[in-house]
């Protein structure tokens, strides 16, 4: 595989007051100016959430007619795998500079809802929707009284993935918890409940916000103004919709997606500098940790690899989809003095239902 | 009928019914047009024992009275959605069995309680 990233960028977070298009315009326009590529080179987009046909009507917003495009939708997964289809399209010659971007303004519209979408004429329709289930919430809810339950641990103990987020958030003037002073236990303990054990201090953030990369060959890449952060390796899985669907619920399809991705690599946990993982509640922060193969199963909570150090998606951001975000940090982590010279990007749709990996490097 | 008519339809008897694959010997919910295990279509429908375990739970607070939304396991294997009703102390592994809510139009809402309640 010979494709990098070498643009990133976010638009502006928080609470907007902006249109999604604006937002999704200040992410793309910024992310080409990080890579230095004008806006009449991009030939390939991915991107969702904007409308019915949302890579077409981004194309045709931004005045542009690409060779390649992918509108997937698998929830916030769905941009660690347009990092993988980008990276075929430009390797088969389909098109040379793909951006894949998202932007959400959900926190100025308020237009999330505690109790999600039933979809009709589906099965959970049919058969989940009369028990009133949060979506998303309640499944990562009965994930997270498994977990505790299967490892004699408590709230206390998962609140501290809640504490940890908002202290690296602190060091992230971006984050929209930034300056609003640690965490305690607590203080996340206390919390009102929504779907026990989880409080709303155990749930992400409502934020506007989305991002963008820039992804070209790497032998273009060479000749831009940032280091090139190489994609190694990409993998995938899908395993559920229903709440009832999956036969254990601490078996999510993380693990088959990093091992794709690192077989694809030739890489393992032990070669990865920093991990970002989509933290959509705390639960999903040790689960995860220990699917990809940085903790053993119910040690996920003392994983000392680093992670998420933006503040992740409990005291950063999180637009709906976080997954774009997740690839701009790990193109800063790349890029900055922290020394890091691999990531391990790792995205989750829905409830726990799709997966995506990628693993990122430069040569330092 | 499609699969999912017949099995709510069952629900007037206070019948819950599981679908079987003879051909892989194996149960399935929610009931569909194809066996998950061998691609079959040969699916009969079974009425299930009404017995099984909470394999986890989350007491949602949304309404004025909270409710339990649980995952049940079934003894035939399927694991169902459902509500844990009369539950005071709910817990994982808990034994439960199948207890029926009236619905508008007479079908039934399969829900479960304690295993040893004494009802």
């Amino acid at each position: 595989m010979s494709v990098a990233i070498v643009g990133a960028a976010e638009c502006d977070l928080g609470q907007t007051g902006k249109s999604v298009l604006e937002l999704q315009t200040q992410a793309v326009t910024r992310a080409l100016a990080d890579a230095g590529i004008p806006l009449s080179e991009v030939d390939g987009i991915a991107t969702n959430g904007i409308s019915r046909f949302s890579a077409t009507q981004l194309a045709d917003y931004l005045g542009l007619q690409p060779s390649w495009s992918d509108s997937s939708f698998a929830g916030g997964a769905v941009f660690e795998m347009y990092v993988a289809r980008a990276a075929q399209a430009i390797d088969a010659g389909q098109c040379r500079t793909v951006v894949i971007s998202f932007a959400s303004n959900q926190r100025s519209a308020r237009s999330r809802k505690l109790a999600g979408v039933v979809e009709e004429g589906t099965p959970e329709a049919a058969f989940e929707a009369p028990y009133q289930p949060l979506y998303p919430i309640s499944y990562y809810a009965m994930t997270a009284q498994r977990y505790l339950h299967t490892y004699g641990l408590t709230r206390a103990d998962l609140a501290s993935v809640a504490v940890a987020a908002r202290a690296r958030a602190q060091l992230n003037p971006a984050a929209w918890t930034y300056g609003k002073g640690p965490l305690t236990v607590d203080d996340v303990l206390a919390a009102p409940m929504i779907s026990t054990p989880l409080g709303a201090l155990d749930c992400c953030l409502v934020t506007d916000g989305g991002g963008a990369i820039v992804l070209t060959s790497a032998a273009r890449a060479r000749h831009l103004p940032q280091t090139p952060v190489k994609v190694l390796g990409y993998g995938e899985a899908l395993t559920h919709t229903g709440m009832a669907t999956a036969p254990d619920l601490l078996h999510t399809g993380a693990g088959a997606a990093a091992a794709r991705a690192f077989s694809q690599a030739a890489l393992g946990p032990a070669d990865i500098d920093v991990v970002q993982l989509y933290d959509s509640f705390t639960i999903s922060v040790p689960l995860g940790l220990e699917a990809l193969g940085f903790a053993k199963p119910g040690e996920g909570l003392h994983a000392t690899i680093p992670h998420n150090t933006g503040g992740g998606g409990l005291a950063y951001c999180h637009p709906g989809q976080f997954g774009v975000l997740l690839l701009v940090e790990a193109v800063r982590q790349l890029r900055g003095d922290s020394g890091a010279r691999t990531a391990l990007v790792h995205g989750t749709g829905g409830i726990f239902s799709s997966h995506a990996t990628v693993i990122l490097g430069v040569d330092r | 009928m499609t699969p999912e008519e017949t099995w709510w339809e069952a629900t007037r008897d206070q019948l819950l019914l599981l679908q079987f694959c003879p051909a892989c010997r194996r149960y399935q919910h929610y009931p569909r047009f194809v066996c998950t295990g061998c691609g079959g279509h040969d699916l009969e429908f079974r009425a299930a024992a009404g017995t099984g375990v909470i394999g986890s739970f989350t007491v949602v607070h949304r309404a004025e009275t909270p409710y339990i939304l649980g995952r049940v396991r079934l003894t035939e294997g399927p694991v169902l959605l459902t509500h844990l009703v009369d539950l005071p102390d709910p817990h994982c592994d808990l034994p439960v069995r199948l207890a029926w809510r009236a619905q508008p139009g007479g079908r039934h809402l399969p829900v479960f309680r304690s295993a040893d309640d004494g009802l």
